[in-house]
Formats: structure tokens, C-alpha cells, sequence
């Protein structure tokens, strides 16, 4: 067995470990489960409100976007946060004192959090299929493009996560990143479709990979007359492939480099420097 | 040879070799860290020749790493895991650099046995206690059947007796496997005890490298004469203690009180050797061991 290859394996591992421990903790599951639970119940109560030209719900409308946020929350913005307190408690310069043992620890990181991902996606599904009418999840075809669609938004979103977590070195900075993908998540028509916005807002939303995999949620999970609600009046699967993979192409690209350079930064003063600082932030 | 021998600092050569435990003592920001890190290949050095394991740490590889054992001060990962699941997970990364001569990794159930956690091998590393964790942290730094292993102020924060099983426990690796083992520490009775050398750095520089006897001798003809006059306290360190003394007495006669002389400890080489350095030769330091900015 080439040492790479028992690293891969060992991350293997380490991904099963870690995503075992995120679903046996309270803490972790309500992370994960926080946003959709607020966001389907805010629109239960809004459930009588109707996208625009149709008779149909606003708020079955927003399902897939409301899923596709939580991927995007517990992919991309969960693996940056989680990289930042790997360094803090001296994790990843543990993975640096193992030979090959970055390979391993990205391998898990990843799967891990790729797990975590899904399970936000799919466990909040369940209830939302109860409380809102028009979600078409009976289809093969459904469940295909929602394969595709979570695959390859998760290859999109990770190595964005991974540049994130790299660049802000504390857990703290990290959480300034939370107020723009907010931001973009409320212009990425989550909550409202983005025909009906301005247009350069429209192509604003459309160059980031989240209105892009709301998309493609909502072309798996909806009927297909809803198409008339967005851009172009079409679901634009092969668009949603162009602009995701372009995404995870050159994430896949910059997320090595950045990855290896705050790797060759880390070590035991280092990460001693940053706990100091977490230590005065907690007197 | 140099399988299992490590150089450091240019134009001064600290050697570690094989099986043999060094103890790299000095002051606070002597460069003893920082020499570690090096070491470790975890920092760049601005100038000066290294050699770890016959390789320079720059360019060390992962079989190079394979090697290496490494202990940093308080480490807090991997909270959430399992004791015996970690290193399990940690030994993988090792499988394929074992030789027929040093199977890699250490077998966990031996490992555990070896450090004394066998019975907490299903506990959470979050619950240990700071010396359980300590020795998990050895553990680990163990896995890998390491030809050289860092501890770096391994008992910092140690009660007595977690101090006294982990003294027993490092002199125990040294003679079952051939590990050199380069350890930092403040305290000189450490590194009395688990030494077979001592090495004294100050301000970037080796000061001192030999055995503890060796370094007594070193400075042996050095007493410590303590003595008042007119009721004012001195402490004088001086070569010739009977003819400081007898000198004292001419000049002063009864104005000296409060006689003592004082054989030197490792305590008072090490005082002795630092003061020397921080007073006399400050001008030739920091040198070879500062970081290239990166």
C-alpha cells in the first residue's frame, strides 16, 4: 500500500469518526437543524402567499432554496469554521506532525462535512414534504437531479469553504463571513424569486454557485410549470452545470495552494500565539 | 554516523545521537522552541547548516516525518475522540514506511500498556485529566516508532507524582527502543535525572553541552561564597574560594559575618553559565536560530 493511499484510507476513517460524533451530539444536530427549522416554520406561516403569475405556494417554492442554504451553511460555511478551530486547538498541527497526514485530515474534513450537508438537506425534507402542498419528491427523475445537483454543488461549495477557513485565521473572523453569505443567501432567491428583482441584481445572484444550486433544487423538487417563475422561464440544468462546475473547478484549483500555505505557516508557537489570544478574549 | 544524529546551530554542533536523550535547557526566549521547531521542520532557519535524521528539515519528506516523534506543549485535539480510536487512526498514516528492523506503528493495545491509559482506551480524550493527557499526547508522539522524538516541556503542569511516572516512563523508552529522544525543560532536576547530556542555550547560542558532572567539573573550581560585611549581605561566585575567603578576612577582619561556602549544583552551572553569557557576550548574540520572515 503506497503511503498516499493509506492516508486516503485513514481519512476514510476519520470522515466515518467524525460524522458518527457530529450525529451522536445534541449540540452539532441543532446546528445543523437550526436555520431550516426557523426558515419552515416562518413559512408555514406564510403559506398562503403565491409566486407571482401562478396559483402556487411561495412557500413550497422556497423549499429547495431553504435546503440549498443549509447545504451551503453546513458544507461551505461549517468546513471553514471548523478548519479555523483546527488550527486553534492544534488539530491540523497534528495532521502537519503525521506523515501524509494532511491528505488524511482533508479526506475526512470533507466527508464529513459532506455528510453533514446532506443530513441538513434530507432530515428537514421530511417534515417540509408534511406541511407544504406541490413538492413533486414521488418522481425518479427528482431524486436523480437532486443527486447530481447536492454532488455537484458540494464539489462547488467545499473548496470555497476550504480557501475560507484557510485565509481567516480565528474562529472569530470567521464569523464576519456569516453577514455577506447572508446576504447573498437573501439574493440568491431563496425567499423570492430573482426574475423579480432589478437586473443587474439578477446577474449579481447569478455569478455565486448558491442561486445556481437553488436552482437546480428547485427544478428537482418542483413541478415543472414553475420553471415559468425564473430566469429565462427554464430550470437552465446545463447552465447550473457551466456555472457550478466552473465554481468547483477553480476552487479545486486555488483551494490546494492557500490549504498549503497556511499549512506551512503552522506550529507549535503558533498555534500557542492564537490560544493566548482566544484566552484574553474569554477574561 | 549520521543515521540518528542531528546537528544544529552553525559553527556549533549539538549532536543527538541514536538511543541517547539530550535535555536542551535555558532561559525563557533562549531559543529553545525555536530551535525545537526547526528541528521539526516546522520553521524555517535564516542561516546555518541542519541535519535531522541525515536529512535537512527544509526539505524532510514525509518518509522523513515518518521518523519523527513529536510532543508539543498543551495540545488540545481531537477532544471528541476516543483514546484508543486515536491513535489507531494515527498509527495508518505509518503502516507503509515499517521496515523489517522497526515495524511501524506501535501495536494501540501495546502503546496504551507502554504509557499507562489501558484502562481508559474507550475514554473521551476531552474527560482526561491534564497528566492522563499528557501521556496520550507521548502516545501519540510514540505511534510511529519514532528513530527521534521531541518532547517539548513535557511536565509542565505535572503534580508531583504524574512528574515522577513520566520520568519513569521516558527513561524506559530510551532503553527499550533505540529512540533518541531531544527534550526542552525549565527544570534542572528533569534534566538531571533523564539526561545522559545537557545542553545550555542563551540568547540563540550553546553555552554549555556535557553531562551533568561533566558541567559541574566544568565550573567546579567555582564556589559560591556568601558572607556579610557591616551587616550588608554579598554573594560572590569565585574560582578560589579559600583565597577569596582568606582575603575577605585581611581586608575586613571582623567585619565579615555570616561565612558560608557552597559546592556548585546543576543549578548553579546553569545560573552560572547563563549570567556569564547575558553579562559578558550578549553583543555576539541572537545569531544563527532566528526565523526567515515568510
Amino acid at each position: 500500500m503506497s503511503p498516499r493511499s493509506a492516508a486516503v484510507r485513514a481519512g476514510l476513517q476519520r470522515g466515518r469518526i467524525e460524522f458518527r460524533q457530529s450525529m451522536t451530539n445534541g449540540q452539532d444536530l441543532w446546528s445543523v437543524m437550526f436555520f431550516p427549522v426557523i426558515a419552515l416554520v416562518v413559512m408555514f406561516l406564510l403559506r398562503n402567499n403565491t409566486v407571482p403569475g401562478t396559483g402556487f405556494s411561495l412557500s413550497s417554492q422556497s423549499v429547495p432554496g431553504v435546503l440549498g442554504m443549509n447545504v451551503v451553511m453546513n458544507g461551505m460555511l461549517a468546513l471553514g469554521l471548523s478548519l479555523t478551530m483546527d488550527r486553534e486547538d492544534g488539530t491540523l498541527l497534528r495532521a502537519k506532525a503525521t506523515p501524509n497526514g494532511m491528505v488524511g485530515y482533508l479526506t475526512g474534513k470533507l466527508l464529513s462535512r459532506a455528510g453533514m450537508a446532506v443530513v441538513g438537506l434530507l432530515v428537514p425534507l421530511i417534515p417540509a414534504v408534511f406541511l407544504f402542498d406541490g413538492l413533486e419528491l414521488g418522481r425518479v427523475s427528482s431524486w436523480l437531479t437532486l443527486v447530481w445537483v447536492l454532488a455537484l454543488g458540494l464539489v462547488a461549495l467545499l473548496p470555497i469553504g476550504a480557501v475560507l477557513g484557510s485565509v481567516f485565521n480565528t474562529a472569530q473572523s470567521m464569523g464576519f463571513v456569516s453577514l455577506p453569505t447572508m446576504l447573498l443567501i437573501g439574493l440568491s432567491g431563496v425567499f423570492y424569486p430573482i426574475s423579480a428583482f432589478p437586473e443587474w441584481l439578477q446577474w449579481v445572484a447569478q455569478a455565486f454557485p448558491l442561486y445556481w444550486l437553488g436552482l437546480g433544487l428547485r427544478s428537482a423538487m418542483l413541478p415543472d410549470a414553475l420553471a415559468a417563475a425564473e430566469v429565462g422561464e427554464s430550470w437552465r440544468h446545463l447552465e447550473t452545470i457551466g456555472v457550478l462546475g466552473l465554481w468547483a473547478v477553480a476552487g479545486l484549483l486555488l483551494a490546494p495552494v492557500v490549504l498549503r500555505r497556511m499549512a506551512r505557516r503552522e506550529s507549535g508557537s503558533a498555534v500557542e500565539v492564537r490560544r493566548q489570544k482566544a484566552m484574553q478574549r474569554v477574561m | 554516523m549520521r543515521y540518528g544524529s542531528v546537528d544544529v546551530l552553525h559553527g556549533v554542533d549539538l549532536r543527538v545521537h541514536q538511543g541517547e536523550v539530550v535535555a536542551l535547557l535555558g532561559p525563557n526566549g533562549a531559543g529553545k522552541t525555536t530551535t525545537i521547531e526547526i528541528l521539526e521542520g516546522f520553521r524555517r532557519r535564516s542561516a546555518g547548516e541542519v541535519r535531522v535524521l541525515g536529512v535537512d528539515p527544509d526539505d524532510g519528506d514525509e518518509a522523513w516525518r515518518a521518523r519523527l516523534g513529536i510532543v508539543l506543549q498543551s495540545w488540545r485535539d481531537h477532544g471528541k475522540w476516543r483514546v484508543g480510536e486515536l491513535l489507531d487512526h494515527l498509527g495508518r498514516f505509518y503502516l507503509p514506511y515499517g521496515t523489517p528492523r522497526r515495524a511501524r506503528p506501535y501495536g494501540t493495545g501495546e502503546l496504551l500498556d507502554l504509557v499507562g491509559l489501558t484502562d481508559r482506551a474507550n475514554a473521551v480524550i476531552g474527560t482526561l485529566s491534564g497528566g492522563q493527557r499528557r501521556r496520550l499526547d507521548v502516545a501519540i508522539g510514540l505511534v510511529g516508532r519514532p528513530d527521534l522524538l521531541f518532547l517539548d516541556e513535557p511536565t509542565v503542569g505535572f503534580d508531583p507524582q504524574a512528574r515522577r511516572e513520566f520520568h519513569e516512563l521516558v527513561q524506559r523508552l530510551s532503553e527499550l527502543e533505540d529512540t533518541a529522544i531531544l527534550l526542552t525543560t525549565h527544570d534542572l532536576d528533569e534534566a538531571d535525572r533523564l539526561a545522559g547530556r545537557i545542553v545550555i542555550l542563551a540568547g540563540g547560542r550553546i553555552v554549555a553541552d556535557g553531562s551533568a558532572s561533566e558541567l559541574a567539573t566544568r565550573v567546579s573550581g567555582r564556589a559560591e561564597v556568601r558572607y556579610s560585611r557591616d551587616g550588608e549581605h554579598h554573594v560572590e561566585s569565585v574560582e578560589d574560594a579559600t583565597g577569596r575567603v582568606r582575603t575577605l578576612f585581611a581586608e575586613y577582619g571582623e567585619a565579615i559575618g555570616d561565612l558560608e561556602v557552597r559546592r556548585v549544583s546543576l543549578e548553579d552551572v546553569y545560573m552560572t553559565l547563563v549570567h556569564e553569557f547575558e553579562t559578558g557576550r550578549r553583543t555576539e548574540a541572537p545569531s544563527e536560530l532566528t526565523e526567515v520572515a515568510r
